[in-house]
């Protein structure tokens, strides 16, 4: 079992502000979060001043920051709702940087006890992850577990991990038509694991709960898929979607792992599904296009940097799906755009290719 | 709410393939999940030893020498001295679905404490679809309580048809040799409430302590090469079994499912016996593992026979540098789907009627 030290100064916790009152938020992970460093991004379209609570070691933006730091690129990108956490992203001079939607707090385990997301995040984070042959028992690098009988040897080591992908009690992240079809269906199951989402196999990532390691994903992390009609509740967006299934192919072809599982959070109730419905919103039908693009996407061996990677996703965007629908073909320049703000703004990510 | 769907018995359609070559005592903790079905028992080692079955339990039991008879020359494809003999068990089946179980597993509890019935978990994850082409992070969204997550195509969730279910293990964990001697006293404690579906294209090591498939999809896919006995290595006989029926599985559109239901695995084998049988596949693996990650079968190949055919010529031809036990190995693939074809001519095998007791 590998040790894990991580210094708390190599993190950063980055939280978008959709809501004007952070008070009961910033209280129950107070325990939590206590000992690190915040980013708090105001939602631009929030007109409401934020109401946060003291004793917290934070800096935070809100839209005149945003302008700033844009400058002239400042109509090219969007932080508009749950995009604002993405100028947190890219304001942290962290390692790793772990992300909550402010409708969420700390979840129980089977046993009653508080969950610390952040330390589970960043033992997935630091930890290697194993993409390339599946472990029946999961985590090897849990306590208590290790490599299944048949697992070949040479790929006990692991791989870097780029992201951890946490998970949801109380409200899962269901779309809108599974909760209206299934009003009561509310996540009570815990799921003890952690795991390494195969290589070349894809999977929604959710924003609600994640945790990056931004010098290997760097640019990856991208508000770039945002729809007409998005709004402010979850199940009115798919940014996260596509933004991680960017950062899934990056670290696929940069020989990097994905974890799914622990930790989880308990996230609230919010937001009227019949409601949200009614909005027609074409988020689920364009994931019919989106999907099978990220299943074949294939990246140069030239692409050594997650900078690399996003400009050959780019471009493949713009030919592949440019033509299916004009909201692909605007995701792809805005990925080119984020792509030089990132280098502008943060140091580049580090040569990966192994 | 809806009312938790009771899941099928099944019992005319299922038989529990058990190997063994002691004694069948572990049954009398599973009856009162077992006593409904028809237990086929592939009794290893030395023929005139009678293995006494449990009261009240309708079987049919081969010894070596009911396999000699049945297969004629054909038997040398069957192990001896391993409980990769198992196999044989599937082929005399008659039925569309087997769970096949070791004989030092018995019942788990689950966090509450209550006994798991493993079978029970293994019909519903075989008869609910699996998820194989995206990955729901919500784990099987078909199980009470949970669904597709936001962002998982609507095209996909159909899922497809479930070929194999993958149990688990308390207690005494999988693992090979070396790790068994240097992590003498682990002993698996953590009990991970979710089945899932091993992705398209990623192979995994499956263990045949608690397996359930369904036969009639890839039942053919399921040899357990050759193992014990004047063969060059042993304890590798369930994973081969699950690299060749993984990649089938993926070309024919059927999914594989892994985690529950957990068993409590009772005996811990000796890692230095199990070095010795495993000492040759710790290297061959190496060379193994990216023959089936990069194995492709043509589109011609329709069904699991014909795959498996074409998976033994690839063996031959890329394994058989390694060493020439792959030759052979191939050689008894070939044998076993030969074999398999005779005792279960294209029909309805479910409409046969059970093999006789001993």
């Amino acid at each position: 079992m590998s040790h894990i030290s991580i210094i708390d100064d190599e993190v950063d916790i980055v939280v978008g502000a959709l809501q004007p009152d952070l008070s009961s938020f910033m209280e129950e992970w107070k325990p939590i979060f206590s000992r690190f460093h915040l980013i708090i991004v105001k939602d631009p379209d929030l007109k409401e001043d934020l109401k946060i609570p003291d004793g917290f070691n934070m800096d935070l933006y809100t839209k005149s920051d945003i302008d700033r730091v844009m400058g002239s690129s400042s109509t090219a990108i969007s932080f508009s709702g749950y995009s604002c956490r993405y100028f947190g992203y890219l304001m942290s001079r962290k390692k790793y940087v772990i992300c909550f939607d402010d409708d969420c707090v700390p979840a129980r385990d089977s046993n009653g006890c508080i969950i610390d997301a952040v330390s589970q995040h960043i033992a997935n984070l630091a930890t290697p992850a194993t993409p390339f042959f599946f472990n029946t028992l999961y985590d090897p690098y849990r306590e208590g577990t290790d490599f299944v009988r048949g697992y070949p040897f040479s790929l006990r080591n692991g791989v870097d991990c780029g992201l951890s992908c946490g998970l949801w009690l109380n409200l899962a992240d269901y779309d809108a038509p599974t909760q209206v079809l299934k009003p009561d269906l509310r996540n009570v199951r815990y799921v003890d694991a952690v795991l390494t989402v195969p290589s070349r196999t894809m999977m929604p990532v959710s924003g609600i709960n994640i945790g990056v390691n931004t010098e290997l994903v760097g640019p990856a992390m991208l508000p770039a898929f945002q729809l007409v009609k998005e709004g402010k509740i979850r199940w009115e967006t798919v940014e996260d979607i596509w933004s991680g299934m960017c950062v899934k192919v990056v670290c696929d072809h940069l020989r990097l792992g994905v974890k799914s599982g622990l930790p989880y959070v308990w996230r609230k109730e919010r937001g009227d599904a019949i409601e949200s419905l009614r909005k027609e919103w074409d988020g689920v039908k364009l994931m019919e296009d989106v999907v099978p693009f990220f299943q074949s996407v294939r990246l140069s061996k030239e692409a050594v940097t997650a900078e690399d990677c996003v400009a050959e996703i780019a471009a493949s965007v713009k030919e592949k799906l440019g033509p299916v629908n004009p909201v692909f073909a605007r995701a792809a320049d805005t990925m080119v755009e984020w792509t030089k703000i990132w280098k502008r703004v943060r140091r580049p990510s580090k040569v990966q290719r192994q | 709410m809806a009312a938790q769907k009771i899941t099928p018995l099944l019992k005319d359609e299922l038989d529990i393939v058990i190997p063994t070559i002691r004694n069948l005592d572990f049954l009398e903790m599973w009856r009162p999940f077992f006593e409904p079905y028809h237990l086929i028992i592939v009794q290893d080692g030395d023929p005139s030893k009678t293995i006494k079955v449990p009261d009240g339990f309708d079987y049919e039991l081969y010894n070596r020498n009911d396999i000699n008879r049945i297969l004629g020359p054909k038997a040398s494809c069957i192990s001896f001295k391993d409980s990769a003999c198992r196999c044989f068990g599937y082929m005399v089946s008659k039925k569309k679905y087997i769970y096949t179980i070791d004989d030092d597993c018995f019942v788990a509890k689950n966090p509450s404490g209550k006994d798991i019935n493993a079978l029970e978990q293994h019909i519903h994850n075989l008869l609910t679809p699996s998820t194989p082409h995206f990955f729901n992070t919500l784990y099987d969204p078909y199980r009470e309580g949970a669904d597709f997550v936001r962002g998982y195509p609507f095209s996909l969730r159909e899922g497809v048809p479930t070929a194999v279910s993958h149990g688990l293990w308390l207690n005494i964990p999988d693992y090979d040799a070396p790790t068994q001697l240097v992590k003498a006293r682990e002993r698996n404690t953590r009990y991970v409430d979710a089945v899932m579906t091993i992705p398209k294209g990623t192979i995994f090591p499956m263990c045949g302590m608690n397996l359930g498939f369904n036969r009639d999809l890839i039942g053919p896919a399921m040899y357990f090469g050759l193992m014990g006995d004047g063969q060059p290595i042993g304890r590798y006989d369930d994973m081969w079994a699950g690299w060749c029926t993984k990649v089938i599985c993926d070309h024919l559109g059927y999914g594989v499912k892994t985690g529950l239901p957990y068993i409590w695995h009772s005996k811990a084998s000796n890692p230095f016996v199990n070095l010795k049988k495993e000492y040759k596949g710790i290297y061959w693996q190496e060379d193994i593992i990216p023959f089936f990650q990069n194995v492709s079968l043509p589109k011609e190949c329709t069904t699991v026979q014909q795959c498996y055919n074409e998976l033994a010529k690839q063996v031959k031809d890329k394994l058989s540098a390694v060493d020439p036990y792959f030759t052979k190995l191939a050689d008894a693939m070939v044998t076993w789907i030969e074999a398999w074809d005779e005792l279960n001519p294209t029909g309805d095998s479910a409409k046969i009627p059970n093999g006789v007791r001993k």
